[in-house]
């Protein structure tokens, strides 16, 4: 009946939106939209870039050698011994922090109950994401190193601890995440079957989130891997292969690049940029890997 | 607790199958729990262990102090007499990290926003990854990119702005490429993760009820956006921007590869120079002596204090949030 | 300032999911209509055609054509949010926004719509929660929470809310499936007191209250899980009590069904 009224007897009441209000509308879609693209700028520029500069020096000169007797001016040199330093410092960090991250992260899902010492905790967690790597870094230069006068050269293992106290909140929030997703009645099960508290734990609560929690490990892991700061004090510097983390300055990574990058010569830049390119290519691998075995298995998509 | 009385019934009982006493587990429990319960507290002891230890270390060195430590701008701890302060390292951290803050957390929460309410909705896992990966770059890779690409870029930013700005005494004097302003662009895009996370999970809390309620109003995305998203969000998003500030704060490699050391405070934010707590630390370790170390451990005490009322203030803030509705 | 509502061959779809199939019906100016039938027979997702709430749910639309007097909603030009200033609507649980005063609630459509002077501000809260049967409740705490209400308290905040714009329709969901026997008596008693202004539009699960309430009754069905909704038939409320058209009708009637 209404698709015959003719327009002279239209009688409009739906209107439109005043024009400001569109205006205004489209005007914060607009920002929005120029927000989202700012930040993908710097991330292609800052990827364009590392692997622009750093392809050149990505041979396998550069993974078989150290610097050792390669001056800033000279070609060739190589990362070998920063890479080697940089996986057995994460290996020992890894092994330091995550027992006692996931055990904290229990007793905060499975035993703290939400009582006081629980919350305290959980609140320092918090704050300890945020200590800065740099003061980390000064806390085990001034325990390990000055106090007890271990190391005093610095030492892989050194670099460990300050990693650990970086790595342990990140694991911590991880784990709890993943333990608060098991499913009370798998607990129940458990128990009503006479199974006590610790092994329900470790044998039902534990591999049911076990996917979950490697996923957040090697997130951390990822995220430890590049930090500098706290390494630039404990480690000591070498331009060596140094294999053992106990003893001696060791190299690693992120403080090869921090050399490399301020020396002036062009073939020391251009090792920092493949350093650099080296980097981020095992954190994206440690990414990538992380994400698959997250996708593999969540706990409570049963 | 249930389980334990379960499981004292049938304790001293034999396993039917097997015909061996039945462990109860009260020992593996109390072992267990014992050490998940040492682990937390193993936790806030290092906290405190941060804290004694560098003040500990800071104190002889601050005891040889000729000068104000709090006021004095100069850092001269290898000099005899030695002489250090932290006046300027405090300017260009709090300047710097507050720049980067007023940079970053529109733009953040932009971001969220987009991903949230404007992107569609399939591609919100891979947007929410994207900027993610923001955070996944290392910062001494930041430090690379900034010193050898961005502040080859910024100087002709900093030029215009000193045209257009100069007579703000800010964005005054002679604009440079290693300035505070481009170290605070580098920490804005190393905060913009963070913040834009922590806002997009606040987004996520809020109630669907609350923006059909908007909608059915009649009010346009952005009205709904502003009726029932921004305001409940409020805290939400004041605590993530706090906890950026903190990053910033306490940033070092970045910072120390992008800024050039001149001493003394320069308000001329564009102009080459400037220090922070932790680029002064990267920066002068290699060549500090005994007292050099112990006083850069006692700035370092300071940076610690400092990030640490900023993170708990940011998480009180974010979780009364929690408490509210 | 009420109108007549025409639905035509609407079909809506949630993705790939048919909900609703083929609906054509009149609602009635003035009047109270009421939707029932049993859960999941798309009569929540009817209602929300109606002021085009629907599509605000990813990859949900709709096809056919619903008139308001003589203009088409869903018609090429129309702006949703147009829409929904003109048909208002009350959700199943209240949702003041939690942030805002009772005050700031009322006044948010208002805002909206470019009412900012204070003293008409003033007038238009007052006239409608005086209109919701709210006013006395609170008139001294306007500027306390809205969410500091009792559940039917903030229902009819809700209301209140939603008729200071002065819309030509009143979409209801289910609006006392939350709130207490007492609570429910007075928003029927404010619904029996609005259709005098509103064409109002009621999906309850309650037969007893559609009884109560409507003036016109719409019975919804499905055929069976995974199968869109149906219209079944719409009459006079009492006549679909006493003498429905429909078996199907009866037997939901009279509790003889599934």
């Amino acid at each position: 009946m209404s698709a015959v009224s003719s327009p002279a007897k239209r009688t409009p009441t739906l209107g439109s939106v005043s024009s400001a209000r569109k205006l205004k509308d489209r005007l914060a879609q607009g920002l929005v939209y120029v927000a989202f693209l700012l930040a993908l700028i710097p991330l292609v520029s800052v990827l364009w870039t590392v692997v622009g500069n750093g392809i050149k020096r990505l041979d396998a000169q550069f993974f078989q050698f150290s610097m050792n007797g390669v001056s800033g001016k000279d070609a060739g040199g190589g990362a070998y011994h920063a890479v080697v330093g940089t996986l057995e410092q994460v290996l020992i960090t890894s092994v330091i922090a995550v027992p006692i991250a996931v055990l904290t992260a229990i007793y905060l899902v499975e035993y703290g109950a939400n009582g006081r010492l629980a919350r305290l905790i959980s609140f320092f967690v918090d704050v300890m994401t945020g200590i800065p790597s740099i003061v980390a870094g000064l806390f085990v230069l001034a325990m390990w190193l000055l106090t007890l006068g271990i190391m005093k050269e610095g030492a892989g293992f050194a670099g460990s601890l300050a990693l650990a106290i970086l790595m342990i909140p990140t694991v911590v929030r991880a784990t709890e995440e993943m333990l608060k997703l098991v499913p009370n009645d798998l607990r129940e099960a458990s128990y009503a079957l006479g199974v006590p508290r610790w092994r329900t734990i470790c044998f039902v609560v534990l591999p049911t989130a076990l996917t979950g929690i490697l996923t957040g490990v090697m997130l951390a892991v990822a995220r430890v891997m590049g930090e500098t700061a706290p390494l630039l004090l404990v480690i000591g510097f070498t331009k060596a292969i140094n294999t053992n983390p106990l003893e001696g300055p060791q190299g690693s990574l992120p403080t090869f690049i921090w050399d490399q990058a301020s020396d002036p010569n062009q073939n020391a830049i251009d090792r920092a940029w493949t350093a650099a390119l080296t980097l981020i290519l095992i954190i994206m691998l440690l990414n990538i890997a992380a994400r698959l075995v997250a996708r593999r298995h969540r706990p409570g998509s049963r | 607790m249930t389980s334990e009385t379960g499981v004292e019934a049938t304790a001293g009982a034999k396993h039917r199958a097997t015909g061996r006493p039945m462990s109860t587990g009260r020992a593996g429990d109390r072992i267990f729990s014992g050490a998940a319960r040492g682990s937390g507290i193993f936790v806030l002891a290092l906290m405190a262990a941060i804290a004694v230890f560098l003040i500990w270390k800071a104190i002889p060195a601050l005891q040889k102090n000729e000068a104000s430590f709090l006021t004095t701008e100069e850092w001269n701890p290898n000099a005899i007499p030695p002489k250090f302060g932290i006046a300027q390292l405090a300017f260009g951290t709090v300047v710097s990290s507050f720049l980067a803050l007023l940079i970053a957390a529109p733009v953040a929460i932009g971001i969220a926003l987009f991903i949230s309410f404007y992107a569609p909705r399939k591609l919100t896992g891979l947007l929410g990854y994207v900027v993610d990966l923001l955070a996944a770059v290392p910062s001494i890779v930041y430090g690379l990119w900034g010193l050898y690409f961005l502040s080859q870029h910024m100087e002709g930013v900093s030029k215009i702005l000193n045209t257009l700005l100069g007579w703000i005494p800010f964005f005054g004097g002679s604009p440079g490429k290693n300035s505070i302003f481009t170290a605070s662009v580098v920490l804005a895009i190393m905060i913009l993760p963070i913040i834009s996370s922590i806002s997009r999970e606040v987004f996520l809390q809020v109630p669907q009820a609350n923006v059909e309620a908007a909608q059915a109003l009649g009010a346009t995305r952005w009205e709904t956006i502003r009726m029932a998203v921004l305001p409940y969000g409020r805290s939400g998003m004041i605590g993530a921007s706090m906890l950026g500030l903190g990053r910033a704060m306490g940033e070092t490699i970045a910072v120390a590869m992008v800024l050039t050391f001149v001493p003394g405070i320069n308000i001329h934010l564009l102009e080459d120079g400037g220090a922070t707590f932790a680029s002064n630390i990267a920066n002068s370790f290699a060549e500090a002596g005994e007292t050099g170390r112990g006083a850069l451990i006692a700035s370092g005490l300071v940076l610690f204090v400092i990030t640490l009322v900023v993170n708990m203030a940011a998480r009180a803030v974010v979780a009364r949030r929690k408490e509210f509705v | 300032m009420a109108k007549r509502i025409e639905v035509s061959g609407l079909h809506a779809y949630y993705g790939g999911v048919h909900a609703i199939e083929d609906i054509s019906m009149t609602v009635e100016p003035r009047s109270v209509t009421a939707f029932i039938g049993p859960s999941g027979c798309g009569k929540s997702t009817f209602l929300r055609t109606l002021n085009r709430m629907h599509e605000v749910i990813p990859n949900a639309r709709v096809q056919g054509k619903v008139m308001l007097d003589d203009e088409d909603l869903y018609g090429k030009d129309v702006d949703p949010v147009a829409v929904r200033r003109v048909v208002g609507m009350v959700f199943q649980r209240p949702n003041p926004f939690p942030t805002m005063s009772i005050y700031d609630n009322v006044a948010a459509g208002l805002k909206l719509n470019g009412v900012r002077r204070k003293g008409q501000l003033d007038e238009i809260v007052e006239e409608s929660l005086k209109g919701a049967n709210l006013w006395n409740e609170v008139k001294d705490r306007l500027s306390k929470p809205g969410a500091g209400l009792s559940g039917g308290q903030q229902q009819r905040l809700c209301i209140a809310r939603a008729i200071a714009v002065k819309p030509q329709v009143l979409l209801m969901d289910e609006p006392c499936s939350a709130l207490d026997p007492i609570s429910t008596l007075a928003i029927e008693d404010l619904i029996a007191k609005l259709k005098s202004l509103y064409t109002i539009v009621i999906v309850t699960h309650n037969m007893q209250q559609a009884a109560r309430v409507s003036d016109r009754t719409a019975f919804f069905n499905i055929a069976g899980t995974g199968q869109p909704g149906k219209l079944i038939e719409i009459d006079e409320t009492s006549k679909i009590f006493t003498n429905p058209e429909q078996k199907a009708t009866e037997d939901y009637i009279t509790g003889r069904f599934g």
